[in-house]
């Protein structure tokens, strides 16, 4: 690894806090005397193949931030006053061990909630953290409808009996080059807008991969303008919230027009003809009233989606925060299933954790698999909402997050005494109702913060804050789908740790069994990556990637050569053996077992009252590439490219209520008002208007009660919850609330 | 003067500023300046309702990565752009090019 000039050089990959993102790319890390002085994309790593991304470029200045929290910190003023002073990694463990055992011994495991935010690194340690304490309280707090991939990732499990993702070549080593591959005629890409950023294990330039070198054509599902539907085939332009019924609208002309693939349905799939009859009551003229996309550009998208071939579906969060977005995803994994597209080369490929090797696990099966049986269904009985909804206990073994809110304020039906928060600013972050978050929150005995810098949340609530390593600074390891990775250990920054590192002390503090099971949490990705047949060291040697080996994490045609089963046979990992179009686990779990639309709990049909009063269509949490959700504000590279907390106004709008570009706006409902810069875009609707999430300012003053703006900029105060999917997934109101501008009149806002 | 050049394929380019913050890693530029800078161009189309396009330009500050270049390496806005649609070589091979591509352009920035 040596290169010139005492230049040592780490290949790596990516995770998590640095870049901020859901990650897997391959990264080279340039250090010298222990210092990152350089990151360079590693062009022998598939994912990206010498590419990077901005924030992984500013990686330097993350890193060596002068505000970058580098020791153990304990709260010495009162809670909120930002007053806090260092102390040793022993001394804050020795505390938290002792408060939390205290805790447990007083009112059981399940008083202590353990949150993290959105996909990331986080998900293994923080599982195994909570598991080992004994609690079954993780949770994504206040991401209102747990609306990030869960209900995706439900829809498809329960269809298919496994997940799915586009296919852009990413389980070959080879890629593109690969003869296996064939790029997609068409991409159909829903609630997404891929560039600015690699959401769920898909590195979202991979599309523009397909259109550039393989001519894909798109067909794009957005509400507003972006570059890709400037670029599309077809823009159908939908109301936001409203694609559960334009999904069932193309169902309706694929299968009146007899465009579905009559033989892989008849071989693979049952339910057909209850899914047809349901697709009767969704004609392409009542969805066209409902959406705003006119008839003929249903029929057309349609049409050209269903007779490309191979056509892939590449789908983002807007499916999730669709109201029942569990349906609306069920809905679309039916395009592509009822298309034939499942599991061939450019279609939507059956996605699992790369070799078999689990990180970061998603479901209540895998969650089984490490912790037995016996420990889940305990957990299970006290899990938060497990009573009310059966997915929490069924799919995916998480606390619900409207509800764990509720019971933290209420005390009801047991009290919550504390929070673990990891990696998850959730007051400038997911949090909606965030004031009411703020409040409930605040009556815990105790809360932890494990971060990278202060922010709204350390500084509102933490009684610790710990200081958590990017991933320049740890050793860890990924499976999300392909491939398989690990993350080394370039350098070290202070007294940060690895939150493996940080939550594996915490669990054998709380749990002797760790110990006994394990030395060192080296000892335990081994036995992790032990289904691989391989070792943290060699996966380093190797360059610290691996694509999965023929087999049942390995693409095409799975289902036909009897590698998805348990038994062996071939088909598909349900109970039939076939796509279940009409779920018999949705059934099971009392839900509609087809797919059905609901109108968006706001809007200008269900709620004509308000809508006079708030005219417009709040669409937040749009991506750019330079941040990542409320991360990278501090970072000078990043932070000059998006200086200010932008809302997107059309000129028609802005001139009906006397705005110009560069005022600034309160947006404003029922709920609060949020400061705004106004910027004036023809990319939104005139009834619409659209803004970043996540904004915070870290240049002001964190102690209360400023918190670092966050009440003036936090769009999410303005969501209102509980979201209110019957599946209890999907459905926050995050792209779907009505709201008004009014302007600011101040010299600067 | 350098007989190399960078074409770009606007097409291509979605804007995500990757090469901006290449080339401030890459030469130690303070924010607010860099070698490259990205444009963005919103406007009613004609095949389209709004066309969105960018336009990465190559600043005075570009020295087109003299020392990488030297060593064999592509420039570092090159190397990283998220859509591989910067090229950099000859201008008259890059001239070739060009003539193949439409809504393309073609840089010497020294
Ligand atoms: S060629 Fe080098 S110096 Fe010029 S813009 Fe690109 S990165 Fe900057
Ligand atoms: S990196 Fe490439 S795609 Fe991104 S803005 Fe620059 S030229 Fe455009």
């Amino acid at each position: 690894m040596k290169r010139d000039k005492g230049i040592q050089e780490f290949k790596t990959s990516t995770w998590s806090a640095g870049a901020g993102c859901h990650g897997g790319c391959g990264q080279k890390l340039q250090v010298k005397n222990g210092r990152l002085i350089k990151v360079e994309g590693n062009e022998e790593h598939p994912w990206n193949q010498g590419r990077a991304c901005p924030r992984v470029l500013a990686l330097t200045q993350f890193m060596y931030h002068p505000d970058r929290l580098t020791q153990p910190l304990k709260r010495v003023g009162a809670r909120g006053e930002g007053k806090f002073a260092p102390i040793s990694w022993s001394e804050a463990y020795d505390f938290c061990e002792e408060k939390l055992k205290a805790i447990r011994d007083r009112d059981g495991a399940e008083a202590v909630v353990f949150v993290q935010g959105t996909g990331r690194d986080i998900g293994g340690p923080i599982t195994f953290l909570a598991n080992n304490y004994g609690s079954p309280n993780v949770s994504q707090l206040g991401l209102s409808g747990q609306s990030c991939y869960t209900p995706r990732l439900a829809a498809m499990k329960s269809t298919v009996g496994d997940f799915c993702v586009f296919d852009a070549s990413q389980f070959l080593e080879k890629r593109y080059d690969d003869p296996a591959y064939s790029y997609p005629e068409v991409i159909l890409v829903w609630g997404a807008n891929p560039p600015p950023t690699c959401a769920d294990g898909f590195f979202g330039h991979w599309i523009v991969d397909c259109m550039r070198r393989g001519g894909s054509q798109i067909i794009c599902i957005e509400p507003r303008h972006t570059w890709l539907s400037s670029r599309a085939k077809y823009h159908l332009q939908l109301r936001p919230g409203t694609d559960g019924a334009l999904a069932l609208g193309m169902l309706n002309v694929i299968i009146q027009e007899g465009l579905y693939d009559q033989a892989f349905v008849e071989r693979w799939t049952v339910g057909f003809d209850r899914l047809r009859k349901r697709v009767q009551e969704y004609p392409p003229a009542r969805v066209a009233a409902i959406t705003w996309v006119p008839e003929e550009l249903i029929v057309a998208a349609a049409r050209l989606y269903a007779t490309a071939k191979p056509a892939g579906l590449h789908w983002g969060l807007a499916v999730d925060m669709a109201p029942e977005g569990t349906s609306v995803a069920q809905a679309l994994t039916h395009l592509w299933s009822i298309t034939g597209n499942v599991d061939i080369p450019g279609g939507n490929v059956i996605a699992r954790p790369s070799h078999g090797v689990t990180t970061y696990p998603y479901t209540t099966e895998e969650l089984v698999a490490l912790f037995g049986q016996e420990h889940m269904d305990r957990a299970s009985q006290k899990r938060i909402g497990a009573d009310r909804y059966p997915m929490v206990k069924g799919f995916r073994a998480w606390a619900h997050p409207d509800l764990t809110i509720e019971q933290i304020d209420s005390g009801k039906p047991y009290p919550i005494r504390a929070a673990w928060i990891q990696s998850a600013n959730l007051l400038a972050g997911q949090a909606a109702r965030t004031k009411f978050h703020y409040e409930a929150l605040k009556k815990l005995e105790f809360v932890v913060v494990v971060d990278l810098f202060h922010n709204p949340t350390t500084m509102a609530l933490a009684d610790i804050v710990l200081p958590a390593a990017t991933f320049a600074e740890k050793d860890s390891f990924r499976s999300w789908w392909a491939p398989l990775g690990v993350i080394q250990k370039a350098v070290q920054v202070g007294e940060c740790k690895s939150d493996w590192e940080i939550n594996f002390e915490m669990a054998r503090r709380l749990n002797p069994d760790v110990g006994r099971r394990y030395a060192t949490v080296m000892e335990l990705f081994n036995r992790r990556l032990a289904n691989a047949d391989t070792t943290f060291d060699q996966m380093v040697a190797r360059g610290c990637w691996a694509m999965p080996p023929e087999g049942a994490t390995k693409p095409y045609r799975r289902h036909e050569r009897g590698l998805l089963r348990p038994d062996g046979s071939p088909g598909f990992n349900t109970p039939s053996g076939k796509i279940e179009l009409w779920s018999t686990a949705f059934e099971g779990w009392g839900l509609d077992p087809l797919p059905f639309y609901r109108e968006p709990a706001q809007s200008p049909v269900s709620t004509p009252e308000l809508f006079a009063k708030y005219p417009l269509i709040l669409i937040s949490g749009s991506r750019i590439s330079t941040l990542f959700h409320s991360e990278h504000r501090m970072i000078p590279w990043l932070r000059e490219k998006h200086p200010d907390p932008l809302v997107d106004i059309h000129p028609d709008t802005a001139r009906d209520s006397g705005l110009r570009e560069g005022d600034w706006v309160y947006i404003e409902n029922d709920l609060g008002r949020v400061r705004r810069k106004v910027k004036l875009s023809l990319t939104v609707h005139p009834q619409m208007i659209n803004t970043v999430h996540g904004w915070w300012m870290p240049e002001e003053e964190g102690a209360e009660p400023h918190l670092f703006g966050v009440w003036s900029y936090q769009i999410n105060q303005l969501i209102p919850g509980p979201q209110e999917s019957g599946s209890g997934f999907g459905g926050g109101q995050y792209k779907t609330t009505l709201v008004r501008l009014s302007r600011i009149n101040e010299e600067k806002g | 003067m350098s007989r190399h050049g960078l074409l770009i394929d606007y097409h291509y380019c979605t804007g995500c500023q990757t090469c901006e913050v290449a080339c401030q890693q890459e030469h130690g530029h303070p924010p607010g300046q860099s070698g490259i800078k990205v444009t963005e161009f919103v406007m009613k189309g004609r095949t389209k309702p709004v066309i969105i396009d960018h336009l990465p330009f190559p600043t005075e500050l570009c020295i087109l990565c003299a020392g990488r270049t030297s060593r064999g390496e592509l420039p570092a806005c090159v190397k990283h752009c998220q859509a591989n649609c910067m090229q950099f070589g000859l201008l008259p091979e890059l001239l070739e090019e060009m003539l193949k591509r439409p809504r393309t352009v073609l840089f010497r920035p020294r």
